[in-house]
């Protein structure tokens, strides 16, 4: 209704409620998102990519608010690219993972982003880091985004060590499309990127070609 | 004092974008559109400028110059989209002569999400942006906050949601640039039409490589009707039976020089 105030949605902030996913498999990662992009109760854009990349073998899904979280992806890209000329070789994901961490925790109480970091290095092989309000811990998979909380049962239930690249594949497609069923949040396509020793491989996956679970 | 707010449409070949302007308290909308065509951009925007529920001004421009090959529809607070637009514009300008070549979308939007995510959102200009370079065509929307997306077609402001109803039912990859103006002009209409914060004339600005068509008003959907009748009643109509004139004697009672400074 348009009142004194007008609408809700021409004054809210865009905030990406959001899916992400990223998990790590023997020679590499999956990272996975929605692409739904909400101002208060509207889409503002329905085919966003939060899988942004931070350096050839790094990349870094968004969350929460949407100029905050891109804001970070951008400023970590250029430092990344900085240190990696630096140092004379490719960065380490671990070090993405930190400079993500920095920003989070010294803006802590001005910013609301949550980026998860993931990505393959010489060194350690496949990788995730959740950066969650400033911490950095290293987790065989992470989610993260309002969607999230529908899935931590499912995601607790069906991992298992040992995954192939495949497996993997399959298990990011199945979590995101039951997070975007239940979450108002989460919709539109869904975004998968695969990272290895010897490529980059993004992929989207439409919204019909998403798995069906037993009420669809 | 409420700001005003301005609502453009632009319509980008490929892109569309609208957006809507507010003022301080109250919604203005307008809604500007970027619409991408096969290599050009259309820019759509309506020209209601609102202070509250009271139009300010009913023919405002929403469309900006950036540089030459790129355009800023601007909905949000008059004031911030005006401000912001011509600083970047002119950023882009010393950028441009420092570097030698034609600036690149990509680099004005990267210079205005800095800039208002350096305000937190305290500056209210949610923009479309939208021109051609070496790279081809090229349409994002920036908001308040900071955050920008690249799309083929958008829509921002308080007609918004009707213009992009418009744009989802028939917009269609590589369309003519005939065809991609009727298609902004119509999903301007229907914001004009269905929304509060929107009216007046329909502006467009079709960018393509090396020539910008400024079309401004391409359709004055509003004209202002023409009176059938009159109040006035004609000289004459009351006969007069005599008259009688006094003349008044006034005396100069006080006369004062005051020299101005001139210098």
């Amino acid at each position: 209704m348009l009142g004194e105030t007008g609408p809700e949605w021409t004054t809210e902030e865009v905030k990406t409620g959001t899916t992400i996913i990223a998990i790590e498999f023997a020679g590499g990662v999956v990272l996975g998102s929605d692409s739904r992009v909400s101002a208060g109760e509207s889409v503002v854009n329905r085919v966003m990519n939060k899988l942004s990349p931070l350096h050839d073998r790094i990349y870094c899904a968004l969350s929460g608010s949407a100029a905050d979280a891109q804001t970070i992806a951008e400023i970590v890209n250029y430092q990344l690219d900085v240190h990696s000329i630096e140092i004379g070789e490719d960065p380490q994901v671990r070090s993405a993972a930190t400079l993500v961490r920095n920003i989070s925790y010294k803006y802590k109480e001005e910013l609301s982003a949550h980026l998860i970091v993931a990505g393959w290095d010489r060194r350690d092989g496949g990788q995730v880091f959740a950066t969650l309000n400033g911490l950095l811990t290293r987790q065989p998979f992470a989610i993260g985004g309002s969607g999230s909380s529908y899935i931590y049962g499912f995601v607790d239930a069906e991992y298992r060590k040992g995954m192939t690249k495949e497996e993997c594949q399959q298990f990011v497609v199945n979590t995101l499309a039951l997070a975007m069923n239940r979450d108002g949040s989460s919709g539109g396509v869904a975004y998968m990127v695969t990272i290895d020793e010897h490529s980059t491989e993004e992929k989207v996956i439409l919204g019909n070609d998403l798995p069906t679970f037993f009420d669809q | 004092m409420g700001s005003l707010l301005k609502t453009s449409i632009c319509l980008h070949h490929c892109f569309i974008c609208f957006s809507s302007l507010q003022s301080n308290s109250l919604l203005n909308l307008n809604f500007i559109l970027w619409f991408a065509v096969k290599d050009g951009v259309v820019l759509g925007a309506d020209t209601r400028a609102t202070e509250g529920m009271v139009v300010a001004d009913k023919n405002c421009s929403k469309i900006h110059y950036i540089s030459p090959n790129i355009y800023c529809c601007g909905a949000g607070t008059a004031a911030d989209t005006e401000m912001t637009t011509q600083i970047i514009s002119s950023n882009l300008e010393l950028h441009s002569l420092s570097t030698g070549r034609l600036p690149r979308v990509a680099t004005a939007n990267r210079m205005l999400k800095q800039m208002l995510f350096r305000y937190q959102g305290y500056i209210g200009a949610a923009l479309v942006l939208g021109g051609v370079d070496c790279n081809g065509p090229h349409l994002y929307s920036i908001y308040p906050h900071g955050s920008t997306d690249k799309l083929p077609y958008v829509t921002m402001g308080s007609g918004s949601l009707a213009a992009m109803a418009v744009f989802e039912d028939r917009y269609k990859p590589d369309m003519e640039e005939e065809e991609a103006k009727q298609l902004v002009r119509d999903a301007i209409a229907a914001g004009i039409f269905n929304d509060l914060g929107s009216g007046s004339n329909i502006d467009l600005c079709v960018i393509t490589k090396g020539k910008v068509d400024y079309i401004r008003p391409h359709d004055e959907a509003n004209k202002k009707g023409v009176r059938t009748g009159d109040y006035k009643y004609k000289r004459g109509t009351t006969s007069v039976l005599s008259k009688v004139v006094t003349t008044l004697d006034l005396e100069l009672v006080e006369e004062s020089v005051q020299t101005m400074d001139t210098s």
